[in-house]
């Protein structure tokens, strides 16, 4: 245990004095999460809106502002003709135009139903399909204060959608988790691994295995601290998220604090596998992204639901650290879950980790014969 | 401990269908400097690799300070110290910090690290720059910092691979004075080294040729093949032409340039001096010198390589 301090110690002095590794690993996370945190974000607004009102009654008007209003639509321009809200999509300067035809205080009047167009780009078909779901909402409670008097039949069975957790539906609050569970998998693995390679490519590692110090001590000794970094790395972007994107802590910190360095111990497990099939940094480095950067966005539900994916897909998930991750943190953050439910996750996460680092302890010790 | 420190009997190591060492046999005794010569690839790192307990040989023993490497390669990691041609050490820490964690893996409490550290710093002419940073050191203080961090523990058996690689004269010469001292302090000391002049500096060396061993003994004792053919040297106007006009003598066994010099081993003392000259004089080139020449290692080697090549073709 002496000679796993005496390894510990050492790479802390040397992450210390490497200005290079440590602004990787406590700059870099923070960056990412606010670059990502920023820019994926699948909520549309302002989305920029013409509004062709052939009808100019208070009325009418009263259907633009609530579009207006909704904080969803900026007010791109009014137009009169029906070309010149074409050139005006044709332009991008404006995605949707809300066309609201002559008559419509009218027929309202008149107890009939009146029908507004709304037309939206849709060379993003994402962002259309989000905007006809604004635009049609808006609209049903646009038309109920149109027509206050209008005497409607009530359908005798009706759906009342309650949205738990995330009531407002923001994608912030379904992403964040993702990115955490992202960058801390992309740092724990990346550095374990370039610090063992290092030590492969100046030629100290040799000089270590001709001293009498067991593998195990070695790798405890040696993971550590990226442990350790890690860990307070992944404090900083979950406390940084829930100040900047507002992500509640629902669960206990103490959950949480389990889950993370579950999923770490697997992380640092990866990392130390690679640097046993790896000679170089280089090859290391491309290793540690390639295992981790595009399993952990594509392939863990961060972005994509696991559950429209093809079969085989669905079966490569599984040995995805960061799916059973995902499960456990937004369980946590978003739902307050506890320990005892989560325990499959975590169980899976134990599996992963053990799974590497025994992979990776076989391999070394291997090296040695 | 008893007189010998290394003894090897038919030790192999094959990758795959290559045999990187060829049932090696050799005995070192405590206290002797034994060099270990071979050209590159020749199967002086895979024998190294295995004395120090890194590599399993395929077949064959070695005991290293009465430990079987095959069996007990951590046992053989006490009793040993290793520094290799690329100065291992870690270039982000100071002297103190490099010395603390080579202590600090060989299991030294603090008393011992206490002593050996200023050991190690007075040794290698380092006090006043504990806290130097490692890479920051020149060549010479690298050299000794690493052999320092090797011997920390006391081991009775040093291996040294190529140890003065990049070293500017003196400080080679400085360090062979600490490789003397330690040997005269009981040490044993097994180094490889491409420096034919430090190879003279060992007690004894081993010829190793493609995994073989091709000659055994002192210095002199090696030189010995050359007994029964006496070596000329030749300094000519036209070297080259010199060699083909030899090369094609009855009485000339074969040549080698050494520098601008021509080196011609003859076949028999018959052959003399005054023939070579008269030869050469003959066939139109101008000789400035032909003298005897002492067999230098290079001879030796050359003759080793030339003669395992022939046997091959």
């Amino acid at each position: 245990m002496r000679k796993a301090l005496a390894v510990g110690r050492k790479e802390l002095r040397q992450i210390a004095r490497d200005r290079r590794t440590l602004l990787i690993l406590v700059f870099v996370p923070a960056f990412f999460l606010l670059l990502y945190g920023y820019a994926l974000n699948f909520d549309i607004r302002h989305v920029l809106l013409a509004v062709e009102d052939r009808d100019g009654t208070p009325q009418s008007r009263a259907v633009v502002s609530a579009f207006v209003n909704s904080g969803y639509f900026d007010l791109a321009a009014s137009v009169y003709d029906p070309r010149a809200a074409e050139r005006l999509l044709d332009l991008n300067d404006a995605r949707a135009v809300l066309v609201i035809p002559e008559g419509l205080a009218r027929e309202v009047g008149n107890g009939r139903t009146a029908t507004v167009q709304v037309i939206i780009s849709g060379d993003n078909a994402n962002t259309a399909t989000t905007v006809m779901g604004y635009a049609s909402s808006i609209l049903r409670t646009a038309s109920s204060q149109v027509s206050p008097g209008a005497v409607t039949m009530a359908p005798p069975v009706t759906v009342e959608p309650r949205i738990w957790y995330n009531p407002e539906l923001r994608s912030t609050l379904f992403l964040v988790p993702g990115l955490i569970a992202y960058i801390s998998m992309i740092t724990a693995v990346t550095s374990t691994a370039l610090s063992i390679v290092r030590e492969k490519e100046f030629g100290t590692m040799e000089q270590v295995r001709m001293a009498p110090i067991g593998t195990l001590s070695y790798v405890v000794g040696k993971t550590i601290p990226y442990f350790v970094i890690a860990l307070a790395s992944a404090a900083l972007i979950i406390l940084a998220s829930m100040i900047l994107f507002g992500l509640p802590m629902r669960g206990s910190w103490f959950a949480l604090l389990v889950a993370v360095s579950l999923f770490l111990v697997g992380a640092l497990g990866t990392g130390l596998l690679i640097s046993t099939i790896s000679d170089t940094q280089q090859i290391a480095f491309q290793l540690a992204l390639l295992v981790s950067l595009l399993p952990t966005i594509m392939l863990s539900g961060f972005i994509f639901p696991i559950s429209s994916m093809p079969r085989v897909l669905q079966l490569v998930t599984y040995v995805v650290p960061a799916r059973y991750f995902l499960i456990a943190l937004r369980g946590i953050v978003l739902k307050g879950s506890s320990l005892d439910t989560l325990w499959i996750p975590l169980a899976a996460l134990v599996i992963y980790a053990a799974a590497m680092l025994s992979l990776a302890s076989v391999r070394l010790a291997r090296e040695h014969a | 401990m008893s007189e010998t420190a290394i003894d090897v009997r038919h030790l192999t190591r094959r990758f795959g269908g290559f045999v990187a060492v060829d049932d090696l046999a050799f005995t070192v005794r405590r206290g002797e400097i034994f060099g270990f010569l071979g050209s590159n690839g020749a199967g002086k790192s895979t024998t190294i690799r295995m004395l120090c307990g890194l590599l399993k040989p395929t077949s064959g023993t070695a005991l290293v300070g009465g430990v079987d490497v095959a069996s007990d390669p951590e046992g053989v990691k006490q009793r040993i110290g290793y520094m290799s041609q690329k100065f291992s050490l870690y270039e982000l820490l100071t002297v103190d910090q490099n010395i603390r964690f080579f202590a600090g893996i060989y299991g030294l409490n603090p008393q011992q690290l206490a002593e050996r550290r200023r050991f190690v710093i007075e040794m290698a002419g380092l006090a006043g720059r504990e806290t130097t940073l490692a890479r920051d050191l020149a060549g010479g203080w690298r050299q000794r910092l690493a052999l320092g961090c090797a011997i920390l523990h006391q081991p009775a058996i040093l291996f040294l691979d190529e140890p003065t690689g990049g070293v500017d004269p003196l400080s080679r010469r400085q360090f062979w004075r600490l490789i003397d001292a330690l040997s005269s302090d009981g040490v044993t000391v097994l180094v490889t080294t491409h420096y034919l002049d430090e190879a003279e500096r060992c007690h004894r060396v081993a010829l190793i040729h493609a995994g073989k061993l091709a000659a055994l003994g002192t210095t002199t004792e090696v030189k010995g093949i050359f007994k029964d053919r006496p070596i000329v040297e030749i300094r000519a106007d036209q070297p080259v032409e010199a060699m083909r006009i030899l090369d094609a003598s009855p009485g000339v066994e074969k040549t080698s340039l050494f520098g601008t010099a021509v080196h011609a081993v003859l076949r028999g003392p018959s052959v003399t001096t005054e023939d070579v000259r008269t030869l050469l004089h003959d066939a139109g080139v101008s000789v400035d010198v032909v003298e005897p020449a002492l067999p230098s290692l290079e001879d030796v080697f050359l003759d080793v390589v030339d003669r395992a090549g022939g046997a091959a073709a």
